[in-house]
């Protein structure tokens, strides 16, 4: 264990339920202010202040949304990774919690991401879908999510759920690099003429601004969310312990 | 090496004895393919072009009817822990079993698909690619069909959810399966099956650790 | 949580009996013993005559024969089959026939488990047993299904497995019908 700016052992500190739910209680107020002035400039400069794209026209607007939810989806699924692998070799019991909590939000962005690149796409390719290379990724990425959120669901047994879980994410998050890449691979092989790349090598200085605003407004908005997720998990769970107590 | 042989043919010979799966996994693969030409049109063309897809996709429809059998029929009646406490770690264990899957699957599905390309009028070219893509991508299904398979052994109908669970994790093997079907027919190299190879090898490699780390777990109830 | 404050030995030789009502845990405690649950706290150790110590779960399951309450027998192979695999699998030298024959059960050697009725299929597990040479035995609910004679089976058997030196637990809420200590998980406070 590496020192950095915030030790481990501070990271635990914080990661026991009681402290935990002291210090998010201070700390969301101040994360959901933050989210609001990111996303709401993001979107002022993005939508108003920012010129039309000469090629795309106002419709690569979208991107300010789009980019921003993409990012934030494959975020969240390293995320989940990485509690996942402290909940099976550290047995933390905050991690499992973290994990669970991260993976509806997860695949909310991921959809979001899906539905916005598709409707960017629309006026360039004339149709919905296309079997682009990231939108691929993005939608095996999204079932990913699905199945991760189904084995909770389906395991009875909390704990056992957990680590089910666990195993199923560091599977799936070797998976998705492997994933990525041979997605890549299979669009070349079909003439993918990719939006993406083009938006990607051809992003004027104007647009990064807001663009940069939007991502930290979702990752902001991202931890806001699994914070009050968490909290409200970590309630349920002591609410549940006291029924069964006093039963 | 004795123990895990021994492991290898009871399983074998369990998968194709009658209720076994493996006559079963052979017929399902076969009446996929012959379902897809009734909903595409008998365009000859086209079933020629879209062959290997249908195939590749048909064989791991086909691999995961049996999956969910992998550990659950020595779960439910005891005999897991009787494996467990043998001489095999529980690595070799779900080794052996992912093994037995292949030969009583993966295999037959490869050696019938020639005659079902022949329904779909698959350019002569292509069956190599065909015999050898499907030879080298199912152990892949079967190594990660295992890794859900001990996940979900106490689900109940565990069934539903395990394809849920593997066809996104098994899509490279699809991809560079069907691939290198199209490129052998385009009269291509597209480095599809030195990808495929490689993509089989990790996940044989790599899935006995994390199915055996699964079916220890739910051995615990 | 199903017990704390659990200690006990078995040495060579000696049968421990587990008595308790359903749900106190014997199975559990069997389990945990095996490898197969981690005690929340504790630990569980074998020690061996040349003085090694084998704490870990998966270390000690290379000592263990084990007696589940299900039966272990695949319902598609014969008696035969099964425990031809049993010795080739677990490395011992077995001589099925004589097993079988032991366990009354030589004339259906060849009939697919499925169609055996329940106390037989609990004596091929008897059987099975028998042809281990693992030193410590854990058997869950040993008299299921057995009648009159098959209980006495069970005593003799293990019985013989003390006196060759071995050790046994043995979970059950009949009476066996052997000498030895007896540790009781009924009205135990968590």
């Amino acid at each position: 264990m590496s020192e950095r700016g915030l030790s481990w052992a501070n990271l635990f500190e914080f990661a026991n339920p009681k402290r935990f739910l002291d210090v998010s209680g201070w700390i969301i107020p101040w994360l959901a202010a933050l989210t609001a002035i990111l996303i709401g400039a993001g979107l002022y400069l993005g939508l108003f202040v920012v010129p039309p794209d000469y090629q795309q026209g106002d419709t690569v607007k979208i991107m300010f949304i789009h980019v921003p939810a993409a990012l934030t989806a494959m975020f969240a699924y390293g995320a989940i990774a990485f509690a996942s692998l402290i909940g099976l070799v550290n047995r933390h019991p905050l991690a499992d919690v973290a994990a669970k909590t991260a993976a509806p939000l997860g695949a909310t962005f991921t959809a979001l991401a899906l539905i916005t690149g598709s409707l960017w796409g629309r006026p360039m390719w004339g149709t919905y879908w296309v079997w682009d290379a990231r939108l691929t990724s993005f939608l095996i990425l999204f079932f990913l999510y699905l199945g991760y959120i189904a084995l909770w669901n389906a395991i009875e047994d909390e704990v056992r759920a957990a680590k089910a879980a666990a195993i199923l994410a560091l599977v799936g998050v070797v998976d998705v690099i492997i994933v990525k890449y041979s997605v890549e691979w299979w669009s070349t092989l079909h003439q993918g003429d990719s939006l993406f790349a083009q938006g990607g090598t051809l992003i004027a200085p104007v647009f990064k601004w807001p663009l940069f605003l939007m991502m930290g407004g979702y990752t902001a908005l991202f931890i806001l969310l699994w914070l009050i997720r968490i909290r409200t998990e970590i309630l349920a769970r002591r609410t549940r312990a006291l029924l069964r107590r006093e039963a | 090496m004795n123990a895990f042989l021994a492991l290898l043919v009871r399983d074998m010979r369990l998968a194709t004895r009658a209720g076994g799966s493996a006559m079963l996994a052979v017929a399902f693969f076969a009446a996929v393919a012959a379902l897809v030409p009734l909903g595409v049109g008998a365009d000859l063309k086209l079933l020629g072009r879209i062959a290997g897809g249908v195939l590749w996709v048909a064989a791991v429809l086909a691999a995961l009817l049996s999956l969910d059998r992998i550990f659950q029929s020595d779960f439910e009646d005891g005999s897991l822990e009787l494996l467990v406490l043998g001489p095999l770690p529980s690595e070799a264990v779900a080794l052996a079993k992912i093994c037995a899957h292949w030969l009583t699957t993966g295999l037959p599905l490869t050696i019938l698909s020639p005659v079902l390309a022949l329904l779909f009028n698959l350019p002569a070219r292509g069956y190599d690619a065909l015999i050898a893509s499907l030879a080298l991508g199912t152990p892949a299904i079967s190594a990660i069909g295992a890794i859900g398979a001990g996940l979900t052994l106490t689900v109940r109908r565990g069934g539903l959810i395990l394809p849920l669970l593997i066809l996104p994790l098994i899509s490279p093997a699809v991809i560079f399966g069907a691939g290198a079907i199209l490129a052998s027919l385009d009269g291509l190299s597209n480095g599809a099956f030195p990808l495929l190879g490689a993509f089989s090898f990790v996940a044989v490699l790599l899935s006995p650790f994390a199915a055996a780390a699964a079916v220890r777990l739910n051995l615990q109830g | 949580m199903l017990f704390r404050d659990l200690a006990f030995s078995v040495g060579a030789g000696e049968a421990l009996q587990l008595e308790g009502p359903n749900g106190s845990g014997k199975t559990s405690l069997l389990r945990a013993i095996a490898g197969f649950l981690e005690p929340r706290a504790g630990i569980i150790r074998i020690r061996t005559n040349n003085g090694q110590s084998h704490s870990s779960g998966e270390e000690r399951g290379s000592f263990i024969g084990w007696l589940g309450h299900q039966d272990g027998a695949k319902s598609q192979l014969t008696p035969r089959e099964a425990l031809s695999f049993q010795s080739r699998y677990y490395g011992d030298a077995a001589p099925v026939d004589e097993a079988l024959g032991r366990v009354g059960l030589s004339r259906v050697s060849d009939l697919p488990v499925q169609y055996l009725s329940a106390g037989q299929k609990k004596r091929l597990a008897l059987a099975r047993l028998s042809l281990s040479a693992r030193p410590l035995w854990l058997l869950d609910e040993p008299l299921a299904s057995l009648d009159a004679a098959g209980k006495t089976f069970v005593a003799e058997l293990v019985r013989q497995h003390c006196e060759r030196g071995g050790l046994a637990i043995i979970a059950t809420h009949e009476a066996i019908g052997l000498q030895g200590p007896r540790l009781s998980l009924g009205n135990r406070d968590t």
